[in-house]
């Protein structure tokens, strides 16, 4: 019976092709938008972990200001030098200390210009943030000490100032100042947050301080835990100190964040996953208007065929033999919907992927659950018309034109 | 799915149909329309009935009872000695799977769907096997005289023989009853004597007790008995063969 229904609802769909293509299309284009949401979100959510991940989860920054994010919190005190130096003679697990300022300057190299993040910090800076050189050389002591005018660019800012040519030895002006390129930063690509990792020119920290910035402040310390050793350990540590440096007292809140890697891969896979749920429930609330579609179809179907339905129940059948007939029609409408859907979604995941240069991350779960999510719909908005099918009285079924 | 509808028990032979005092009452009040008043019928297993009358004069209602898609508002309707007003739909659903057979004024057969599909149908809901259907199917449409037309739909066959697929259909199961409501009311003379011709002989032949409703004296002729109803009432029963 449950054949030949099948066979029958084969036979319907096929009659009226064009009908029964718009109608499970409101399904298709809520399945397809369910599974692309979720592949894609999964997809950034592992870039990000990624990307975090080879950062270094031995990573630790300490930020002026309790919230992350440019703007905010500047009102509390810079950090100095000095912060820097007393983390690496009393916090023992802190194998490298970065102190580091930073401001958003246009960089000018012969006639063509380009704007960039320069940081003044030091040689640990490459060590923490797992910088490898491509060319050239870091800074030497004397250089670092004196604050002279050198300088390492990023592979974005070599393209943009010098194309073609070798960097080495060129110099660059940075405001008032003319530096000297001594290195060239092996290229890192893209972050997380999608901003160009590679814009970037590092000079001496003192340098910036004097020639740049005008002042002594250092917005942030970057330290880098020993292998084996404890990140929770090293960051309260770190939090201890600074609250002593910075005197603050027992009952104050602190006016600074050690942030670990970890801590703010977590907040932006977060971040992702809520985005992707929101959007996933959206996708969804489409599947929904195509159950209601179908429910609409099947209706006017029933109404088009009650002389058929009423030649079925003269010749015996029963009611639930109509009621299985319309009932598996609504739902072979609705999984074809869901298959056309699924094809479609690895279609558009992989198209939107490469091109929004997420990995494609494929996700069989939910293409069961969207599969089985769409044949659900058509159990439920197919029911009530196969209801009114199998209820109708023959003898007025019959009569009918 | 296995088919298991317990037979219906034939102790004694009952008569095949037995209305006992039968009434078919529509709408209250006022609007009190009584389409059947009272009426007794006995019909024997192998007779052949013509069924005449007025429109109005509740002989469809009655044809709709008798073929188990009604039940009466008092009295009894016995099928075989099965009192039909106490079934439910579903076992009503079950009698016209095994006992009955329908022919239509209208045909009705389904659109779009060939000859040899429209008489498998009811053997479908019979649950028999695929093969089986089909050689049924063939058959009886051999026997109403269609063998070469059984993949035309019926769209693509004249009048006459859109009804010879429906007495097919009617026939297929083997039905003790098939109930014709005026088979020949959209045919022709020629087509209407046919289609008689194809009654009487399932009649004859077959043993299968016809009973059809009829405007025309002529095909009523056909049958053993006429049954006259009037206002709800059944006037006159008479044979055929007295009377001619």
């Amino acid at each position: 019976m449950l054949w030949n229904a099948f066979l029958l609802a084969l036979r319907e769909i096929r009659r009226n092709l064009l009908r029964s293509f718009l109608t499970i299309l409101g399904i298709v284009i809520g399945v397809a938008a369910v599974i692309v949401m979720v592949t894609l979100g999964g997809g950034a959510t592992r870039q990000v972990a990624s990307q975090i991940e080879s950062l270094g989860s031995n990573l630790l920054m300490i930020r002026v200001g309790q919230h992350m994010g440019p703007g905010v919190g500047s009102s509390a005190p810079s950090f100095s030098v000095a912060d820097a130096l007393a983390i690496q003679r009393e916090v023992p697990s802190a194998r490298a200390v970065a102190p580091a300022a930073s401001e958003s300057i246009t960089v000018i190299a012969g006639n063509k210009s380009w704007s960039t993040q320069v940081s003044g910090t030091d040689n640990a800076f490459f060590d923490v943030r797992n910088w490898t050189l491509e060319s050239g050389r870091i800074f030497t002591e004397s250089e670092l000490h004196g604050g002279r005018s050198v300088c390492l660019i990023g592979e974005t800012v070599r393209k943009e100032l010098f194309g073609a040519l070798d960097p080495l030895g060129e110099r660059i002006r940075l405001k008032t100042m003319s530096c000297q390129v001594v290195g060239l930063l092996r290229s890192k690509g893209q972050s997380s947050m999608g901003s160009d990792q590679d814009d970037l020119v590092v000079i001496p920290l003192r340098a910036f301080q004097r020639r740049i910035a005008g002042n002594q402040d250092v917005r942030l310390i970057q330290v880098s835990v020993r292998d084996g050793e404890s990140t929770e350990r090293a960051k309260q540590d770190l939090e201890r100190l600074m609250r002593e440096r910075r005197r603050i007292q027992d009952s104050e809140q602190d006016n600074f964040s050690v942030r670990d890697m970890r801590e703010i891969a977590s907040m932006l896979t977060g971040t992702t996953q809520i985005l992707t749920t929101l959007l996933t429930a959206v996708a969804a609330v489409s599947l929904l208007v195509g159950g209601i579609g179908i429910m609409n179809i099947m209706l006017v179907s029933v109404t088009e065929r009650t002389r058929e339905i009423g030649i079925r129940l003269a010749i015996g059948a029963l009611e639930r033999e109509v009621l299985l007939q319309f009932l598996v029609e609504a739902v072979v409408l609705s999984s074809l919907g869901g298959i056309l859907g699924i094809l479609l979604a690895i279609g558009a995941s992989i198209g939107l992927a490469s091109l929004l240069q997420v990995p494609f991350v494929f996700n069989g779960g939910i293409v069961v659950i969207a599969f089985l999510f769409s044949a659900a719909v058509g159990v439920i908005f197919g029911y009530f018309p196969a209801r009114r099918a199998a209820r109708l009285d023959p003898i007025e079924a019959l009569r009918r034109e | 799915m296995k088919e298991s509808d317990p037979p219906i028990p034939t102790a004694e032979r009952p008569p095949l149909i037995e209305f006992r005092q039968v009434s078919r009452i529509y709408g209250r009040g006022l609007a009190e329309v009584r389409a059947l008043d009272r009426v007794d019928l006995l019909i024997q297993a192998g007779e052949f009935v013509a069924v005449m009358g007025p429109s109005g004069s509740g002989k469809s209602t009655a044809m709709n009872i008798l073929g188990c898609l009604d039940t009466p508002n008092a009295g009894s309707y016995r099928f075989r000695g099965v009192p039909v007003e106490s079934l439910d739909r579903d076992q009503r659903a079950r009698l016209r799977r095994h006992y009955l057979g329908f022919v239509f004024q209208g045909f009705n057969l389904l659109n779009r769907t060939s000859a040899l599909e429209n008489v498998e149908l009811p053997l479908i809901y019979r649950h028999i096997p695929r093969a089986e259907r089909h050689q049924r199917a063939r058959q009886a449409l051999a026997m109403v005289g269609l063998t070469g037309w059984e993949h035309h739909t019926p769209g693509e066959l004249s009048g006459g023989q859109q009804q010879r697929v429906a007495i097919a259909r009617a026939m297929v199961t083997q039905p003790s009853l098939l109930l014709a409501d005026e088979p020949t009311g959209n045919l022709d003379t020629a087509r209407s004597h046919e289609i008689m011709d194809l009654l009487t002989g399932l009649n004859r032949d077959q043993g299968i007790t016809v009973l059809m409703v009829t405007h025309e004296a002529d095909m009523a002729d056909y049958a053993h008995r006429v049954i006259h109803f009037l206002d709800g009432r059944v006037a006159d029963t008479r044979p055929e063969t007295e009377a001619a």
